[in-house]
């Protein structure tokens, strides 16, 4: 052991008080303490995140216990708190994006990695790029005084004249609601779908399609068969870090979704999500459970979206490294 | 084999379809905005102050402030804890700590943004009992962090290998290569990463919804609520009168604008060669 410890001495890296304070002053050793107590900044906001939501949510959950999950009240007049209407909107509106956005995101994933000429591609993915940092609050400007209206006048009973019948499409028309909510969620996450789907199709190896295009398979089916399969983990990915978004969006889903705590079967009745109670009453909640309560929501929106999140980065990583993989 | 092709062509030309959709998006945002807020985008939109419910003109000048001073506080705050952070990461990390720090980035990136704005309330707007300005810059912050540790990691992880070979080989510490080498390197990628944070985060409105709150004057102090232009859009938009419609247009428009140009010019500039050393 002693004479391992003087090589490494001699190449200044041992420990004890004399090595520590020649290593601190040649300034490495400072630096990396600095900069690893920034890093670890990061955790401790998480971890304060965590425990602050769950501190000051006390008082809601001693309250109601797991009843607050399925209780339709939510009457701040005589302190009774459920959490239903919100969840049951945020999941309706999500759910409803996610219909819309999916198709039209691979598809549109699939024309810029499969077709397009690199070009265009890459100028396509820019403006799509441009899409993704448009601000939550101008897509709800657009959705208050254009889509609306529009739901109301048109869209709306359109689709009551044509699929009426259904218990979904029922009621009056106001144009805000669910449906249109929905409708802007999906607008809102198909730059993420078809950003994160592009450079997993883009990852997927040439050798693939070139087998399919061998055996005969038209331009399509080789996409689809043998390209959109391999590359299917990641997409699956792609399609939960646009869920997570859904869940946490609030502005746009604010200003349209009609901000009502009940629970209709039509998609044109008015709702409420967890994000958009937050938004519209946490800065007037008076009382302590009040104010409890709506943490408490927060604290499930934060559930939600980390369990969703972690399970979209376990399925984006699964299909690199599985690519990578392959290639070595 | 005709049904195959024919098969083959719709396909083809929906996906066609599906990114033109995609893209047209974009373009109808901008034009709306064009056309309804582009007539109140005045020279008293950035100089006056928000007219009383009724009178007609006004502007949003305390909200333009207000905005630069909360993304004023957010770089302050997130900028350094980022950089650092990500200096950590990329030049003196070992395995255990990197990997948790970088989890828990991942996972703050993916908190809704309106979770953020309740932890800034509960960590700095409660025990003052009043909002702040520093609340809502904290909030914004918070959000930055992720984005600048990262990219900060990714940029520096870019820089050859060479580089630090060649300050190491004259003798300099590790630190001294960091500083004067690897960093001054990577420094356009982490300008522009920056950037792109500060434009993600200045189109923010739920986090400061009960942080910075909202003002209709100047506001007096940065322990005092403050205007913001996102929280003004909100305000104006889901108001009853016409005369603030009109303003939330434009108060769009000028916002929209501010991001879409930040990220043209930082995207341009990422995308025109990440050859470090260039002047």
């Amino acid at each position: 052991m002693a004479t391992a410890h003087t090589t490494v001495d001699a190449a200044g890296l041992s420990w004890g008080p004399r090595a520590l304070i020649r290593r601190l002053r040649s300034g490495d050793e400072v630096a990396r303490l600095i900069t690893l107590l920034f890093a670890l900044v990061v955790v401790l906001l998480t971890v304060l995140l965590v425990d602050q939501l769950w501190i000051n949510s006390a008082e809601a959950r001693h309250r109601f216990g797991l009843a607050f999950f399925w209780t339709r009240q939510w009457d701040p007049v005589f302190n009774q708190f459920g959490a239903l209407p919100f969840i049951y909107g945020t999941l309706v509106t999500s759910a409803l994006g996610l219909l819309i956005a999916v198709p039209l995101g691979l598809g549109a994933a699939i024309f810029l990695a499969e077709l397009a000429p690199r070009r265009l591609s890459d100028n396509l993915t820019f403006l799509i790029d441009l899409l993704a940092a448009v601000p939550s609050v101008i897509y709800g400007l657009l959705g208050i005084f254009i889509l609306v209206p529009l739901m109301r006048t048109e869209i709306q009973p359109a689709l009551k004249r044509t699929l009426g019948f259904t218990p979904l499409f029922q009621g009056p028309a106001y144009g805000i609601g669910l449906l249109t909510a929905g409708l802007v969620l999906a607008v809102m996450i198909v730059p993420f779908i078809i950003s994160v789907s592009r450079e997993v199709l883009l990852a997927v190896p040439g050798e693939q399609r070139e087998a399919a295009l061998a055996l005969g398979a038209t331009r399509w089916e080789a996409t689809w068969k043998a390209v959109v399969p391999y590359a299917r983990t990641g997409i699956i990915g792609s399609i939960f870090l646009a869920l997570a978004r859904a869940l946490g969006e609030t502005m746009a889903v604010t200003m349209v979704i009609g901000n009502n705590p009940r629970i209709s079967a039509s998609l044109f009745g008015p709702g409420y999500s967890i994000a958009a109670v937050l938004a519209n009453e946490f800065s007037e909640a008076t009382g302590n459970l009040y104010l409890s309560a709506l943490i408490e929501l927060g604290l499930v929106l934060f559930l939600l979206t980390f369990v969703i999140n972690g399970l979209a980065r376990l399925l984006i990583f699964l299909t690199t490294s599985r690519g990578s993989l392959v290639h070595t | 084999m005709f049904w195959r092709k024919s098969v083959n062509v719709l396909m083809l030309s929906l996906t066609g379809l599906c990114a033109l959709v995609a893209v047209s998006v974009l373009f109808f945002i901008l034009g709306y905005l064009v056309y309804h807020g582009g007539k109140d985008v005045n020279w008293d939109f950035f100089t006056k102050l928000p007219k009383p419910v009724g009178e007609a003109g006004g502007g949003m000048a305390n909200a333009i402030v207000g905005s630069s001073k909360l993304l004023l506080l957010a770089a302050l705050f997130g900028v350094p804890v980022g950089l650092l952070g990500g200096v950590y990461l990329a030049e003196f990390g070992g395995r255990a700590v990197p990997f948790v720090v970088r989890y828990t980035a991942d996972l703050l990136n993916g908190v809704p943004s309106i979770v953020i704005g309740i932890f800034a309330y509960a960590l700095v707007v409660m025990p003052v009992h009043h909002f702040s300005t520093f609340a809502g810059g904290f909030a914004l912050g918070v959000m930055m962090i992720p984005i600048v540790l990262r990219s900060t990691e990714e940029f520096l992880r870019a820089v050859p290998p060479a580089l630090r070979e060649g300050a190491m080989a004259l003798g300099a510490s590790k630190w001294r290569t960091i500083s004067s080498v690897v960093l001054p390197a990577a420094s356009r990628g982490i300008l522009t990463a920056a950037l792109l944070a500060l434009a993600r985060v200045a189109g923010e409105t739920a986090p400061l919804l009960f942080t910075a709150f909202g003002n209709r004057f100047w506001s007096p102090g940065w322990g005092q609520p403050i205007a913001s232009l996102p929280v003004m859009i909100f305000t104006y938009a889901v108001g009853p009168y016409e005369d603030w419609h009109r303003q939330a247009w434009a108060a769009g428009l000028v916002l929209l604008g501010l991001v879409l140009i930040t990220n043209i010019v930082v995207r341009t500039l990422l995308s025109r060669g990440t050859s470090p050393q260039r002047p």
